[in-house]
């Protein structure tokens, strides 16, 4: 296991350097540019001189080697110096790989500020789907075709086929409009400082959560429960039955347990989607996460912007994949890694 | 239920869960960790807060480095030119102490300089004091090849800016300017520090992050926080030169869509004033009839129209698809034939203005739909929809359906156009409309639209953008500033976009007439007066006539104010926000 | 253990000649209500989009203002929308376009992701050099990568299939390249388990060979996680049609999709709730009956519940 891990890891360089290489070749072949968002009344040998000014006429080797250079050179050791509080080299010079949308800001100061609405609505929402999705995947198997099975079935295929700026703008028409409960604009200001702003802050919370967690849980749902239904009738089932455990045990420890497989999967799929943020949804409720940051930047094709933004994503949905991988020979002893 | 409980309890027994849980938990924990650390001053219930609604949100607090309208009104908050356009086209001194004219001495008798005198005793934001100085320092940053600065034409043909002493700018001209007053007016080119933005000009202008966020002003407000793509939060500017402002603080919140925002102004009450409402119009008169506010409307010159390719973008010509090639590379039907006059009437202007665009748009028949002295009553027929006129037109000049596909044709070639346009629900509906109209004059359309990133993005090698205009039709809004000289000097026969010149150029329908250049000369050395009203209506006269591009819907802005909202004055010939330091909430 | 359960399914394809795999698969499928349920909506949605416009012949494309933002009546069974086009007849056509493309791009997903999940999950040397091609995938932003797609391919489809063909085509693949991710990893999981299990040895200690293991063996032994999959991506294309016309990228913008007609009325929700009701409930109704087909469907496949 240790040395399959290691040479996971070892090839995880190449592939991710690969993919950075693939990810840059697609967003430079991609049509449309950062002017392209200007009003339509700019006059095109303006956009031109916008254009060179951002440095979009160089080849594209050009550009992504100083991208490459600026996020594993100069980024890291921007973070040290931050860290340490000392200067290494010529800190003045070293450039920060920088937005194109918002001329001159770095990056990654953008990331940071975004990363933490991201993680309190997408990831809470994750959370919830998560806790929601399992247990009634195994009632449901359990109980197969009964009310509850029925029930939850309808509840989540509707999640699943209702697309999630619906469920969005028929909750703010509820609760915002009507009943005047909860607020439709997500406060970024707002510090979580004492009770009542935790208050605030859990009640603007509310809706995009519960939109994401509705979507969610129903492909975890539907999984959790075929995948129980087919361990059901093992023959290790009637065994450990006839053995005479109570059925609440023989659920839990041993079907559960195999049918997490395609449960494991799926959540290791989704952690990293966390971070790349649920565009609809912080649209709708205008929360600042990095789902807006990326679609923002994507409608002004703002280059620097994606490519570091999907990179650090795709380095999340290789290290969850090898996570998931892990855990597959943990639930079942007899997956084993040459 | 208590199942389900026993349940959870079990599934989070699993090592896994829990680990997954924990990961969870802790970066949650994490992130609100710096959060309640910080020592911000506590929200008092009682400060008196102005929320603004864009449903773009601003990427840098500025024009020049980003642009977008967006940008360019959340500087406006706090930065300040030397005169604004108030909404019936005057100019208002801001940071001048008067408009200079020719009466009073301000602008030269040959019309090469305009001389403007600043207030006294202004000052930045954070104090410091602000002269002339930092208006030679503004052209000197914006006109700077490697800034990219995106309002530099509102310096055209200015050769110089300088500073005889504190209060005094000069702008000297290269030639006879009739229009004067576009450097350091409206929003589009307001006065920054050269204090602060000093080490910026040239290709640094991208390394100054922290200044460009947070730019000082001399408006009303200053800014305290730029979050960027998302909020922008001011306060009263205590170095302001007037009366201090009623808000404590302005919210500028960027995010979501334009009917969202709507709601949150008329019907939830989130929010005081939301900007360029496109939505369908019973959709807001709905929301404004619950009475919580009104929908509020500026027109300028903004003309949503269909450009008529004058080339032939045939896709077997290869790269000589919809180019000029000296006038011999024509439309095979488009041009020399009555067809885009047919096209014309038989749409109905007022149908698309009152049911698409409703509260901000009225039918046109001009290119030039304002100021009021610049525009043209020839073309007002177009007002009305003439089918049967379109069809008689047709018949008569002997195009007519040969083979019974119910498509007319010309020389043997059907009458079969493909018409673009950018990616919005407006523009998708009046498509349908036209198309629907088209087909019963006998021509068939087939509709394209493309995402508005790549159809005004430029790229060279998109096929779909609007420069190269690979189609026969495409729809798109512009306008003239509030002198119409910029605009028109677009359509003489040296702006053709072509290949060679990397599809520069504002000439899209790619139109030659070398009478409208002679004409347009002509205009340039016309000072400001009757006769050069009679020039700019001829010239648009002469652009619509020829069928080159053919007026939809004169497009107004549309915004929503909260009913204590007071001040509120929307302008289109300058921002929106240009007079936000005299908003106030009704007690 | 499991492999007892197997070996009878074929032993009685052998005895029984009356009985096969097939005829007992659709016994016990008619057998199961909900699953007979789901086939009936199903037909009865598309009898709706086929035969439904020879009994309302109205055309879905014809603007009339005069009679804009009707309620449903008599004369409009759905009412209008702000144009003044029958929201039924739009719904029919919409329905043409929309199952065709949820079903097809489903499926080319679906074979697109079994293909590479089985492949890596049973194959060592495959398994690395597949699952990196899959996380590059997945990690690439979709939304450049269409307008990618679009600039490649948009013209030459149109040119070789002709407008209609050409953007179904297109669309049905960039739908089903985009998809087929998740069902890989999966398949990929579910497979790595089921591998190591006593039939699967047996089946090779007898020397059945690889491809016949794959397809008699594990492919019927994934089926629960791939009938699921399969449900959900009806969803998920009907949706992601609509997205993509944003784009310039699927079908012209006077053609209505329910995606579509969900998407562009969402605004209308209070003033004309009917626009946005009736192609939000046709897709629930499809995603709907589909899950109740496939959950019938695996009951009847299950190899254990045979006998």
């Amino acid at each position: 296991m240790s040395r399959y891990l290691a040479r996971r890891l070892l090839t995880a360089v190449p592939t991710l350097l690969a993919i950075s290489m693939v990810i840059f070749a697609v967003l430079d072949l991609a049509p449309g540019d950062p002017t392209g968002a200007l009003p339509e009344t700019i006059r095109p040998e303006v956009r031109q001189m916008i254009r060179e000014a951002m440095g979009l006429d160089k080849p594209m080797h050009i550009k992504y080697l100083l991208w490459l250079r600026q996020f594993f050179w100069n980024e890291p050791i921007g973070l040290l110096e931050g860290a340490l509080g000392i200067e290494i080299g010529d800190s003045e010079s070293r450039l920060r790989i920088t937005s194109w949308g918002s001329r001159g800001t770095p990056v990654f100061d953008l990331i940071a500020q975004r990363v933490p609405q991201t993680l309190w609505v997408v990831g809470l929402a994750y959370l919830i789907s998560v806790l929601i999705a399992v247990p009634v995947g195994v009632i449901s198997a359990v109980r197969q075709y009964s009310v509850f099975d029925q029930l939850g079935t309808l509840f989540s295929l509707i999640g699943y086929s209702v697309p999630t700026f619906f469920t969005g703008l028929l909750l703010i028409i509820v609760f915002s409009v009507n009943l005047n409960w909860l607020p439709s604009i997500y406060d970024t200001n707002l510090e979580v400082r004492d009770w009542r702003s935790l208050v605030a802050q859990l009640r603007q919370m509310a809706m995009p959560v519960a939109v994401l967690a509705f979507f969610q849980t129903a492909a975890l749902v539907r999984f959790t429960r075929s995948s129980m239904l087919d361990n059901l009738t093992q023959d290790y089932v009637r065994t450990v039955k006839a053995k005479g455990f109570r059925e609440r045990y023989v659920v839990i420890r041993h079907i559960l347990r195999n049918s997490l497989i395609p449960v494991i999967t799926l959540v290791a799929l989704g952690v990293p989607t966390i971070f790349s943020g649920a565009i609809i949804t912080e649209q709708i409720f205008r929360v600042n996460g990095l789902g807006a940051l990326l679609i923002s930047s994507i409608q002004v094709n703002d280059i620097p912007m994606i490519q570091t933004v999907t990179f650090i994503f795709a380095v999340l949905i290789v290290i969850f994949n090898l996570i998931a991988d892990i855990i597959y020979g943990v639930l079942d002893p007899r997956i084993r890694y040459a | 239920m208590s199942d389900m409980k026993k349940l959870t309890r079990a599934t989070l027994r699993m090592p896994v869960v829990v680990l997954l849980l924990a990961t969870m938990v802790a970066l949650l924990a994490a992130c609100a960790a710096p959060a309640e650390t910080d020592t911000a001053a506590p929200v008092e219930p009682e400060v008196k807060e102005l929320t603004i609604l864009y449903w773009q949100a601003a990427s840098l607090p500025g024009p020049f480095l980003s642009g977008g309208t967006k940008d360019q009104d959340a500087g406006a908050v706090t930065l300040e030119p030397l005169a604004s356009v108030d909404p019936d086209g005057v100019l208002v001194p801001r940071l001048a102490a008067a408009i200079p004219t020719i009466e009073n001495g301000g602008v030269s008798e040959d019309g090469l300089t305009i001389t403007w005198t600043l207030q006294e005793g202004l000052l930045w934001s954070d104090g410091t004091s602000m002269t002339a100085d930092d208006a030679v320092f503004t052209w000197e940053y914006c006109t700077h090849p490697e800034t990219g600065c995106a309002s530099v034409d509102t310096y055209d043909g200015v050769v110089s800016v300088e500073a005889p002493d504190d209060t005094t700018v000069v702008v000297t001209f290269d030639k006879f300017t009739p229009y004067p007053y576009t450097a350091f007016v409206t929003a589009q080119s307001p006065i920054i520090s050269r204090a602060q933005f000093g080490e910026c000009v040239g290709a640094a202008a991208q390394a100054c992050s922290e200044q460009n966020l947070a730019p000082l002003g001399t408006g009303a407000y200053r800014l305290t926080d730029f979050k960027v793509n998302d909020v922008a939060t001011y306060e009263r500017n205590p170095h302001y030169r007037g009366e201090p402002a009623y808000f404590d603080r302005v919210i500028f919140k960027g995010g979501g869509d334009a009917a969202s925002a709507a709601r949150a102004v008329l019907e939830t009450g989130e929010a005081d004033y939301a900007w360029n409402l496109q939505v369908e119009p019973q959709i807001l008169a709905e929301m404004e009839a619950k009475g919580q506010g009104e929908i509020i409307v500026a027109f300028d010159s903004l003309v949503e129209r269909l450009l008529v390719n004058q080339t032939n973008p045939d896709e077997g010509l290869g790269d000589d698809r919809s180019e000029y090639l000296d006038g011999t590379n024509p439309h095979p039907f488009l041009v020399g034939t009555p067809v885009a006059q047919a096209m014309s009437m038989a749409i109905d202007r007022s149908v698309i203005a009152e049911n698409l665009y409703g509260f901000a748009g009225q039918p046109v028949c001009n290119v030039i739909p304002g100021p009021k002295h610049y525009v043209s009553t020839a073309n007002d027929g177009c007002l009305v929809q003439d089918i049967d006129g379109a069809n008689a037109l047709l018949d008569e000049a002997g195009i007519v359906d040969t083979d019974g596909d119910g498509i007319r044709e010309y020389n043997g070639m059907p009458l079969s156009v493909r018409y673009q346009t950018s990616t919005n629900s407006v523009r998708q509906k009046t498509q349908a409309v036209i198309k629907q109209w088209w087909a019963e004059i006998g021509i068939e359309t087939e509709l394209l639209n493309h995402d508005a990133s790549v159809f005004f993005g430029g790229d060279p090698n998109s096929p779909d953008t609007y420069q190269k205009f690979y189609t026969d039709i495409q729809m798109y809004t512009t306008g003239p500033s509030i002198d119409p000289q910029i605009h028109l000097s677009q359509w003489q026969c040296q702006y053709i976009p072509e290949r060679a010149n990397s599809w520069a150029g504002g000439n899209i329908f790619r139109g030659c007439d070398p009478e409208y250049d002679e004409l347009f000369q002509l205009l340039v050395e016309t000072p400001v007066g009757p006769e050069r009203e009679r020039l700019v209506k001829t010239l648009n006269d002469m652009n619509v006539q020829s069928g080159m591009q053919i007026p939809l819907v004169y497009r107004g802005r549309v915004a929503a104010r909260t009913n204590s909202l007071q001040g509120v004055w929307i302008n289109g010939w300058d921002t929106e926000l240009w007079n936000v330091g005299d908003w106030a909430r009704e007690e | 253990m499991t492999a007892t359960a197997d070996a009878p399914a074929a032993g009685v394809l052998g005895q029984r000649a009356p009985r096969t795999l097939w005829g007992d698969v659709y016994r016990r499928f008619i057998r199961h209500k909900l699953a007979v349920t789901g086939l009936v909506i199903q037909v009865l949605l598309i009898l709706g989009i086929l035969v439904g416009p020879i009994i309302y012949p109205e055309d879905a494309e014809y603007i009339d203002i005069l009679r804009a933002d009707a309620r449903p009546s008599l004369e409009f069974p759905m009412g209008t929308d702000d144009l003044g086009r029958d929201t039924l007849a739009r719904n029919m056509e919409g329905g043409r376009i929309s199952l065709a493309v949820g079903v097809v791009a489903m499926a080319v997903a679906i074979i697109l992701g079994t293909l590479v999940g089985l492949l890596s999950g049973y194959f060592r040397s495959l398994d690395n050099p597949l699952m990196r091609f899959t996380d590059m995938m997945l990690a690439l932003p979709s939304l450049p990568l269409l307008m990618v797609i679009i600039m490649l391919f948009r013209d030459k489809m149109r040119n070789l299939l002709g407008p209609e063909l050409g953007i179904f085509v297109l669309v049905v693949y960039v739908i089903g390249a985009l998809g087929w991710m998740p069902t890989a990893r999966i398949v990929r999981g579910t497979v790595l388990s089921i591998k190591e299990k006593e039939f699967i040895e047996a089946a090779v200690s007898i020397g059945v060979r690889q491809h016949m293991i794959l397809w008699r063996h594990v492919l019927p032994n994934i089926l629960s996680p791939i009938i699921v999959s399969a449900t959900l991506g009806v969803a998920s294309a009907i949706l992601i049609e609509s997205a993509l016309s944003f784009l310039g990228l699927g079908f012209p913008p006077d053609v209505p999709t329910w995606g579509r007609l969900l998407f562009e009325n969402k605004d209308f929700i209070t003033y004309n709730p009917a626009l946005i009701i009736f192609p939000g409930l046709f897709i629930s109704l499809t995603i709907l009956s589909i899950n109740f087909m496939g959950d019938g469907l695996r009951d009847a496949l299950d190899p254990r519940l045979r006998l």
